[in-house]
């Protein structure tokens, strides 16, 4: 009896909780996520544009292999599970079984291989250099596909996730051998949990639910806007107001972030930027005096209050930072980097020595300072800038460029102090390299690049080598000394690690799960209405 | 028509084509005088290159070729009113520019009808009587109206109208999310319309009153008014054949001069309301040298302005018997 009892007491409770679960779930689901993207993207499709606008909408249409977890941990997304061969030099990805493209066809090794041996090197160039790695890519089966290296490459799997390496429809493709310019292009086709819904350009980009998306029950959001609103009061009007959930990094200046996240419901993160690791530039050209002589150059680090950048400039969003890797970079040694404290004397003593003794008005050397022309924040840093060196004796005048004007003062060496800020991605041989290596000619082709002009053979040779190198601690060592060189040489100086608030409310849920973010495929986001 | 004014028509013609084809070419050469690689920014984007790669990203784009050969193939595709793609986009830029005219006439040609219809009878009223209190009343508003940048009027206009009172939408030309359609989409329309045009309107008004002020007390002054007047024609007649019809002159060539304008709409107003016009697209455009895109917005707003001028002195040929004279002498 009294089993029968407890029996029945259960059974109800079991009930109770699976309709506690399923009520859960329906809670869990449907709902409208409101974004702002940008600018607006000159195209959605993650395949042919990496840039922030394109990789925030793309990013839920299109999908890679795998994820990094905020520990910058692989987790799967297409590939099901991975090995590594002990030598580093196999790469086997085991792909998911049943995954469809939004227009119906199946998903396949096939559409693996189409993406990583003909696509994403053709339009990409950091693909193509990372995949030239690669001896031979294969697909013994349907569901397998298999990377064979020249040579170890321990940072091989970093270019795996969405935005670094987009998995593209095959199907779509046949025949086609200009891969910038194909119509396909423009259908938007791709596995992830949202498909194009509609792009009214100008006004919104809007993406719905994917109901035949791999991962059953999700995604729980019924669809997704992204507003485009071009002004940056607007956007944070639209934010108050209630149209939009979220503001990202971009959409409104830091200094109104405080503001915006005190109000009642508003959450603030800064999670979500462990895989980009941007990273503040202030480029010295080292081809062209007074910073091609290392001292001149130490002088601007000790006349710079990095501190005050971070603090005032940048409203308290970002950390501090001493040499190329960023403090989450697997392989930084703190220890072995030179620190510039902010001293004025000790600026004015190294420019002496440097001969830059001061002039008529107290004037060692005249400098062109190029800002970076990504608004308000960066203009007030160059602003500062110019302060803090006239204070040593070293006139700067700011240039005045656009986008496009200071892609080609940099890129051309046409300039003394350039402004700029650079995702370093994971590891270190797929987002510092080009960044330290020698250049030969005029042309360093582009803004991510060696625009500073540093040549130094033993970096040249401790980057490549390091790069290749299997065992971690022979790896270790080299990298340390990599940074002991580069923060004694300085060839340019690292203001600051960016720190990128992303500003929701509350009721938004699952916003930034893993490492890349808001650039996440927002299967596991809900509203809790 | 008499041949003399067909022929004075035909000339203007030509000279319009003329006009138009010397617009092209300096804007296509003034565009390639702005510092900047279309090509390298594409390539920056990417952070990482290396110069065979940006050589392909030219060749994609035909900016291979020499300057004077891009502008030859540029001119012969306008000859066949051939638009051509966009860099960025890679869409036809004939697709993209109809995407954005309808919401950027929409706007422009509302704030031109509100600052005509409000503008001049105002510029009349203050003119009944000079330094009077209507008068420096609506001149003071007018020139406050006048001199605030558009931007920062729109932003009050936000502040007013969107956050605080919440009456009408800050941004945008619909209710996103929202399928309505019919009456009720219209309304929506409106309601998003109204500070944006209203706000646009309100810089234009400023000059039309003024023009319409200075005019008309011109005209009071005119010896005809006077006689009219000293033999007593009542003074609501006077107003209305003699003063306003005369003072309209002025009023008018400015007007067209405008209309010739609503085509390029307004980057402040679009930016700041986040309107999807053209003025808008021209302005990213420029800041990506995407100079497809940015030529055929200026090609196609020139083209308007030049059948606007045409239109006017077609208009004055059939008015003006005088023109005639002129074309034949």
């Amino acid at each position: 009896m009294f089993l029968a009892h407890a029996l029945a007491r259960l059974s109800s409770a079991l009930a109770v909780l699976c309709c506690l679960t399923s009520l859960a779930l329906a809670q869990k689901s449907g709902g409208t996520l409101n974004l702002i993207v940008q600018p607006e993207p000159q195209t959605i499709n993650l395949g042919i544009n990496r840039l922030g606008p394109t990789s925030f909408v793309g990013s839920k249409i299109y999908e890679g292999l795998i994820t990094f977890t905020p520990k910058l941990e692989p987790k799967p997304a297409l590939a099901e599970s991975w090995s590594i061969s002990p030598d580093g030099l196999t790469y086997t990805f085991n792909l998911r079984k049943g995954v469809t493209w939004h227009d119906g066809k199946p998903f396949t090794s096939a559409d693996a291989l189409f993406s990583f041996q003909k696509f994403l090197p053709a339009v990409f160039f950091r693909s193509k250099l990372v995949l030239s790695e690669a001896e031979s890519i294969t697909a013994p089966d349907e569901h397998t596909i298999v990377f064979k290296l020249k040579a170890p490459f321990p940072g091989f799997m970093q270019i795996f996730e969405a935005t670094g390496g987009t998995i593209m429809p095959a199907h779509l493709y046949e025949g086609v051998t200009d891969f910038r310019n194909a119509p396909a292009n423009q259908q938007f086709i791709g596995t992830g949990p949202f498909k194009v819904g509609e792009w009214r350009r100008g006004s919104f980009v809007r993406l719905v639910k994917n109901d035949n998306y791999w991962d059953k029950g999700k995604p729980y959001l019924k669809e997704i806007y992204f507003h485009i609103i071009p002004d940056a009061n607007s956007r944070s009007i639209a934010f108050e107001t209630g149209k939009v959930d979220v503001l990202r990094a971009g959409d409104v200046e830091n200094f109104d972030i405080s503001r915006l996240a005190s109000e009642p419901g508003v959450e603030l993160t800064e999670a979500g930027w462990e895989f980009l690791q941007p990273i503040g530039y202030l480029h010295l050209n080292n081809r062209r005096k007074p910073f091609s002589d290392v001292r001149a150059r130490q002088a601007v680090a000790h006349a710079i209050d990095r501190k005050f950048i971070i603090e005032t400039i940048f409203g308290g969003f970002g950390r501090e930072i001493n040499g190329p890797f960023y403090s989450s970079k697997p392989y930084r040694d703190a220890s072995a980097e030179t620190k510039y404290e902010f001293d004025v004397e000790k600026a004015k003593k190294l420019l002496d020595e440097a001969g830059l003794k001061p002039g008529p008005g107290g004037i060692r050397a005249e400098v062109e300072l190029v800002p970076l022309p990504y608004g308000e924040m960066w203009q007030r840093q160059a602003e500062y800038v110019r302060e803090a060196l006239g204070a040593v004796g070293i006139k700067a005048n700011i240039a005045s460029v656009d986008v496009a004007g200071w892609s080609q003062r940099l890129t051309t060496f046409n300039y003394d102090i350039g402004h700029n800020f650079l995702y370093t991605f994971g590891d270190a041989s797929i987002g510092i390299n080009q960044t330290y290596l020698s250049v030969k000619g005029d042309n360093t082709g582009t803004t991510g690049g060696n625009v500073h002009g540093y040549s130094n053979a033993e970096v040249d040779d401790i980057l490549v080598k390091a790069a290749h190198e299997n065992d971690p601690e022979t790896r270790a060592k080299l990298y340390s000394r990599f940074q002991q060189i580069v923060t004694k040489e300085l060839p340019l100086l690292w203001t600051h690690e960016m720190v990128f608030p992303t500003v929701f409310r509350k009721k938004v849920r699952n916003l930034t799960l893993t490492g890349l973010g808001t650039n996440e495929n927002f299967a596991d986001v809900w509203i809790d209405q | 028509m008499s041949s003399g004014r067909i022929q004075f028509l035909l000339g203007r013609l030509l000279k319009s084509i003329l006009v138009l084809l010397a617009v092209v070419v300096l804007n296509f050469t003034i565009l390639r005088l702005a510092p900047g690689d279309p090509a390298l920014i594409l390539a920056g984007e990417q952070g990482a290159a290396d110069a065979a790669f940006v050589d392909q990203i030219r060749k994609d784009f035909g900016l291979d070729r020499s300057v004077p050969e891009q502008l030859a193939v540029y001119i012969k595709s306008l000859a066949t009113f051939d638009l051509g793609l966009s860099f960025r986009e890679r869409r036809p830029i004939a697709t993209i520019i109809g995407e954005r005219l309808p919401a950027t006439l929409i706007l422009t040609l509302t704030a031109f009808a509100l600052s005509l219809l409000i503008g001049i009878p105002l510029g009349a009223l203050a003119a009944r009587r000079p330094h009077g209190m209507v008068d420096v009343a609506l001149t003071t508003v007018s020139t406050a109206f006048f001199a605030m940048p558009l931007f920062w009027t729109g932003l009050l206009a936000i502040i007013f109208f969107s956050v605080w009172l919440n009456w009408l939408p800050s941004y945008g030309m619909m209710t996103v999310g929202a399928p309505l359609s019919g009456l009720a989409a219209f309304l929506d329309l409106v309601k998003h319309l109204a500070l944006p045009a209203s706000t646009l309107a309100l810089f234009y008004i400023s000059i039309y009153l003024r023009i319409t002020r200075a005019a008309v007390l011109d005209v009071m002054g005119s010896d005809y008014v006077r006689t009219a007047r000293a033999i007593g024609l009542p003074p609501t007649r006077i107003w209305r054949e003699h003063i306003l019809r005369n003072a309209l002159l002025p009023v008018i060539t400015f007007a067209s001069l405008q209309a010739g304008h609503l085509i390029g709409g307004s980057i402040v107003i679009e930016t700041v309301f986040a309107w999807p016009g053209i003025g808008r697209l021209a302005f990213d455009a420029l800041l990506q040298r995407d100079y497809n895109l940015l030529l055929s917005v200026f090609f196609v707003s020139s083209v308007v302005v030049m059948a606007f001028n045409f239109l006017a002195d077609a208009l004055y040929v059939l008015v003006d018997p005088r023109i005639e004279a002129g074309a034949s002498a």
